[in-house]
């Protein structure tokens, strides 16, 4: 069974894309999180169930 | 025949164009430097809008207004692969040197429009997301799909997706569109005929080549030149409109009225350039001059809005 083999500069590419698309993650992660304490203040934790 | 797993479809055989592209193939599908003119537009709107927006929140807004302009650039480069192609002003861009597929790029285009128009809507509000779907929408079908390769007037009526984000930034804070934000709206309308058609000179042979009816190639550089002044005027007298509404001060109009004077006097050059010039000096000198007027007057009108917040800090 043949299998696709990428290149080394295929390579080099995706590993760039997922460490960028690691870090937009990351920074979107936070950056929600900042909003959302932003938003809805320090009392988010304090809501009745 | 090669066999392909489900994670490997990811990653298409070496003979597939478009599979190559890094993360800053990607970074140029958003048009890095009109990405820069939208943030710094976007910011001198918010900036100067009566009304505070917390800092965080600000920032978001401009994130997202970045990325929706960016989208644009994708959904832009997505559709005009074809004439990109035969431009070299175009020609490196990932589609036509094969790093990145069309259709990836169709796929990345429509979702960061998605994604930055929800973002803004539900972290600022629903009126700046409007204007910011309606302008990726304008820049993306009516400029892009329609009007460039349709008529002469394409980057007039166009313009106005690139006019749009002072507008998109002021409604951040205030949740409304008032008339000072359109005064900074008119002033990027009409600055980039003067601005494009000084480009579509020196390069009419790249854009006659890719078929694109640009003013110099369907009416001639006499009528292009006329025009040219025409919109420097409009866009020198738009420039001090702020100063003459009273949402910016005297030494704002000051700097407005000069570098304004300059700029038709840079589109007077281009006028009596001789038909046929080959070197287009005066058109590639006003190009560059058209980018330095734009940003001094944005610039200008920060400082200008800026200036007396910072002066109550310092007292």
């Amino acid at each position: 069974m043949d299998r696709v083999e990428l290149t080394e500069q295929q390579k080099k590419a995706r590993r760039s894309r997922s460490v960028a698309l690691a870090i937009v993650l990351a920074v979107l992660a936070v950056l929600f999180y900042v909003v959302t304490i932003i938003k809805v203040g320090p009392g988010i934790f304090n809501r009745p169930m | 025949m090669a066999m392909i797993n489900e994670h490997d479809a990811l990653t298409a055989p070496a003979s597939v164009a478009g599979v190559e592209g890094d993360a800053g193939d990607f970074f140029a599908l958003l048009k890095p430097r009109v990405m820069s003119l939208v943030v710094f537009t976007a910011l001198v709107g918010m900036l100067m809008a009566p009304g505070e927006i917390h800092p965080v929140i600000g920032f978001i807004a401009i994130l997202a207004i970045a990325v929706g302009g960016g989208a644009s650039g994708a959904l832009n480069m997505w559709y005009d692969a074809d004439i990109d192609l035969m431009m070299g002003r175009t020609a490196k861009r990932p589609i036509p040197a094969g790093r990145i597929s069309a259709e990836t790029t169709l796929a990345f285009g429509l979702f960061l429009s998605v994604f930055s128009v929800a973002t803004l809507g539900l972290m600022v509000n629903w009126l700046s997301a409007g204007l910011l779907a309606f302008t990726i929408f304008f820049y993306a079908v009516v400029y892009t799909m329609w009007l460039k390769r349709s008529t002469p007037q394409n980057i007039v009526i166009g313009g106005a997706a690139g006019a749009f984000p002072p507008i998109i930034g002021w409604a951040c804070v205030t949740n409304s569109i008032s008339l000072e934000s359109i005064a900074l709206f008119a002033i990027i309308f009409l600055w980039t005929p003067a601005h494009f058609w000084a480009l579509a000179l020196f390069k009419s042979e790249d854009y006659g080549r890719a078929g694109v009816p640009m003013l110099p190639n369907v009416a001639g550089e006499r009528t292009t030149k006329n025009q040219i002044v025409l919109y420097a005027v409009l866009t020198a007298i738009s420039g001090i409109v702020p100063a003459v509404m009273g949402f910016a001060g005297l030494v704002y109009g000051g700097v407005a009225a000069v570098f304004g004077a300059a700029f038709i006097w840079y589109s007077l050059k281009v006028w009596r350039m001789p038909d046929g010039d080959k070197k287009m000096i005066p058109a590639k000198k006003m190009f560059a001059y058209s980018l330095l007027y734009l940003f001094v007057i944005f610039t200008a009108l920060l400082v200008d809005a800026l200036a007396p917040k910072l002066m109550g800090l310092v007292a």
